[in-house]
């Protein structure tokens, strides 16, 4: 469902990713990992359509249509969701009218009908049972004063809600502890299924205990140098980030 | 795909969502003002003598005014010789259907929400026979007759209430209060009355009446209400539409009074004309609102949303004489393109234990300048006063501008005032939070800015909170890329 091919971009002339070259079909987890700087939340940002960073070479298609071609809000309209490593503090809005004026635009973009809101509410209230969240905190001011650990709930949280094709999870794992990311990463999984695809970004490998990825890549000075299976997250656990400069530098 | 600024730049094309029309017909008083003016528009109105020798005093006493410069805006100045003081209320032209209506007012009315019947009534389309709004009127007016709430048009009081006029008008806002005032009471033609009896609580908001019943608002408007011991009135003024008006200065006088116990919740929503994007044309608004909380723990409460006119110059304010009386104001005020606004409160605590709160909430785009000017007086007899002031600001683009202007004066060491102001900007980074979540960048910053202003919009009754949410997304639609 996604390919990226040679995809080279960067910020402010200052070039980042330097020739991804990934495949994910549905129903694969995917997990990227690599060491601070490698490029690993430009590709997220990048792949979601953030407009500070400029694409400079390469393509990537999404469910047929070319992503980059797309503005933000069409890509999540083709069901591509972002789970932000820092999510954004809105004052005065609550979750609850966040998700409804967003699941409604997705409709629409969709050419499905919104939903009123005794529909809105049902669907709210199946989610927050799947990924176990309390309905205090969605009346709350979206992610103001929220803990670490509320803020990544609330983002796996929407990402049930708007039930994307493709979730990419930047560092969700950053600044929890390990009950934290537990209760993330079943929630992450109980959205999963064989039509959706995850992509899993992270330094470390604890978060790999929870979400199993069926591939393994590891992103360094913005390319992919190495992909395997899971166990490939457990050796760079093992070995660390140091080793693999090493090997680098052999080849 | 970068340099985020010159989008929010480029993105400022937002028009007014609305143009003039002018097929008045009117039988109106010539050009410019003087005593004969005056002594017509007196004539036209049938008004008795005192009333007159009321206008012409106001009249020689503004002779001897200057216009205020010390709010922070900019404009041309006013030849008042050049304006028509009087224009007999004739309707202009019916149009026949919705169809003859600009289709983008009619696209402003749609995004509104706004009925079809009051869609065609705002835009002067004859209502049909469904609904016969005179009748529904007349059934609210009997309803609270039965109550013995007076609420009639201010010329209508002159003559049926004039013990009452007499008693109160100029009573909050003297005539010479300033240099607008003094020209209102000279020449004010429109406006609407209201006494609520001791121990009445109004039983609709004024606004239910005031939306079916209003006619084109007169440019030197004059409100008085009045509520007695134990009563409660909400009234609302304005209208979430866009409203026409030949006229580009309208200087209004609202006055309030609360008595032992009463209590006045007074909702404005004001949309006039802001002038197009070059800052050509708009209204000049320049209102002087205040109320007195007269008697024991009395309370007057002010909420506005301010989204239109070129140049806004009002302060709705309460002096707190009663003991334990309690003064509110709630402010959103929008500013878009080359719009000025100077607004804020003023709470004169003179009586003991009073109470006062200033919640302000200030937005700004393209060009616009935003100031809340605000004082906060608490007298040397005025024991244990107390105030919570908040003033925000949100800008949108870096070519607008926000400022706070709090004033404090304390007399007496018992009170406690408290000031917080902020200022924050919308980020790029909250828009694309919104737009990952596949909300479009217009929609993303209706949200964020109704958002900052949600505490304010609380307070507006609730038939106008959702339209007057609406309001602010159109009137700040294309202004952040």
């Amino acid at each position: 469902m996604l390919q990226i091919k040679d995809l080279q971009a960067g910020i402010e002339g200052k070039e980042i990713l330097k020739g991804i070259n990934l495949t994910i079909q549905p129903g694969e987890v995917h997990a990227i990992m690599g060491p601070n700087g490698s490029g690993k939340s430009t590709l997220a940002a990048v792949l979601a359509g953030r407009s500070d960073y400029e694409v400079t070479g390469g393509s990537v298609e999404f469910l047929g249509k070319d992503l980059l071609d797309l503005s933000p809000e069409a890509r999540a309209g083709e069901g591509l969701f972002l789970a932000f490593q820092y999510p954004v503090e809105i004052p005065g809005l609550s979750t609850i009218n966040f998700m409804k004026t967003a699941v409604n635009e997705v409709r629409k973009y969709r050419g499905e009908p919104t939903l009123d809101a005794a529909e809105f509410l049902k669907l709210m209230k199946e989610k927050m049972n799947l990924v176990n969240i309390d309905k205090n905190l969605l009346t709350r001011s979206l992610n103001e004063g929220f803990s670490g650990g509320e803020k990544k709930r609330n983002e796996v949280f929407q990402m049930a809600m708007l039930e994307p094709r493709l979730a990419i999870l930047d560092e969700t794992d950053s600044g929890l502890d390990i009950d934290a990311i537990r209760i993330a990463a079943a929630g992450v999984n109980a959205v999963r299924s064989k039509e959706n695809a995850t992509l899993v970004i992270t330094h470390y490998q604890r978060l790999l205990d929870y979400i199993i990825p069926d591939f393994v890549h590891v992103l360094y000075n913005g390319r992919i140098v190495k992909s395997g299976g899971k166990e490939l997250a457990l050796e760079l656990e093992e070995t660390g980030y140091s080793f693999l400069k090493n090997e680098m530098n052999i080849a | 795909m970068n340099d985020g600024l010159s989008t929010i730049e480029q993105q400022i094309t937002s028009d007014y969502k609305y143009g003039f029309t002018s097929n008045l017909e009117a039988d109106q008083a010539p050009k410019g003002l003087n005593e004969d003016i005056i002594r017509f528009i007196s004539g036209r109105k049938n008004e008795p003598e005192w009333m007159l020798e009321w206008r012409l005093k106001a009249y020689r006493y503004w002779l001897k005014m200057e216009v205020p410069d010390w709010a922070n805006i900019k404009y041309p100045a006013i030849d008042f010789q050049d304006i028509i003081y009087y224009s007999a209320p004739k309707q202009s032209k019916k149009l026949n259907s919705l169809d003859e209506i600009d289709p983008e007012l009619r696209r402003t009315f749609e995004k509104l929400g706004i009925s079809l019947d009051e869609q065609k009534r705002l835009s002067g389309v004859a209502v049909d026979a469904v609904i016969d709004s005179v009748s529904v009127a007349t059934t609210f007016r009997e309803q609270l007759g039965e109550l013995g709430i007076i609420f009639c048009s201010i010329s209508e009081a002159i003559q049926e209430h004039p013990e009452l006029i007499k008693k109160y008008l100029g009573s909050v806002v003297p005539m010479t209060d300033n240099f607008y005032s003094a020209l209102n009471a000279a020449v004010f033609t429109d406006g609407s009355f209201c006494y609520i009896p001791k121990g009445v609580r109004c039983p609709m908001e004024l606004s239910t009446y005031f939306r079916i019943n209003a006619e084109n608002t007169g440019q030197f408007e004059r409100t008085l209400i009045v509520a007695e011991d134990s009563s409660y009135v909400s009234y609302l003024e304005g209208c979430t539409a866009p409203m026409r008006d030949e006229n580009q200065l309208h200087a209004a006088v609202v006055e309030l009074i609360a008595m032992d116990h009463a209590e006045i919740k007074y909702s404005t929503v004001q949309n006039w004309y802001p002038g197009d994007k070059e800052g050509k044309g708009g209204i000049y608004n320049f209102v002087t609102k205040r109320g007195i909380c007269a008697g024991v723990h009395s309370k007057i409460s002010w909420t506005q949303v301010e989204t239109g006119s070129a140049v806004t110059w009002k302060y709705p304010s309460c002096i707190l004489k009663g003991d334990y009386s309690t003064g509110e104001f709630y402010s959103v005020a929008v500013t878009n393109h080359h719009q000025q606004a100077d607004t804020g409160t003023k709470m004169i605590h003179l009586g003991k234990n009073t109470r006062s709160r200033i919640v302000s909430k200030g937005i700004s785009a393209g060009v616009s300048h935003n100031s809340y000017r605000g004082l906060v007086s608490v007298a040397k007899n005025a024991s244990n006063a107390r105030n919570f002031s908040q003033c925000d600001s949100l800008l949108l683009g870096d070519r607008c501008g926000a400022h706070t202007f709090p004033y404090i004066e304390v007399k007496n060491n018992t009170a406690q005032v408290e000031h917080e102001a902020t200022t924050s900007k919308i980020g790029e980074d909250q828009i694309f939070y919104c737009n990952q979540r596949g909300i479009d960048t217009e929609t993303a910053v209706a949200l964020i800015v109704n958002g900052f202003a949600k505490e304010v919009m609380n307070q507006l009754p609730m038939e106008f909170a959702v339209e007057a949410q609406k309001l602010l997304a159109i009137t700040l639609e294309g202004s952040v890329g």
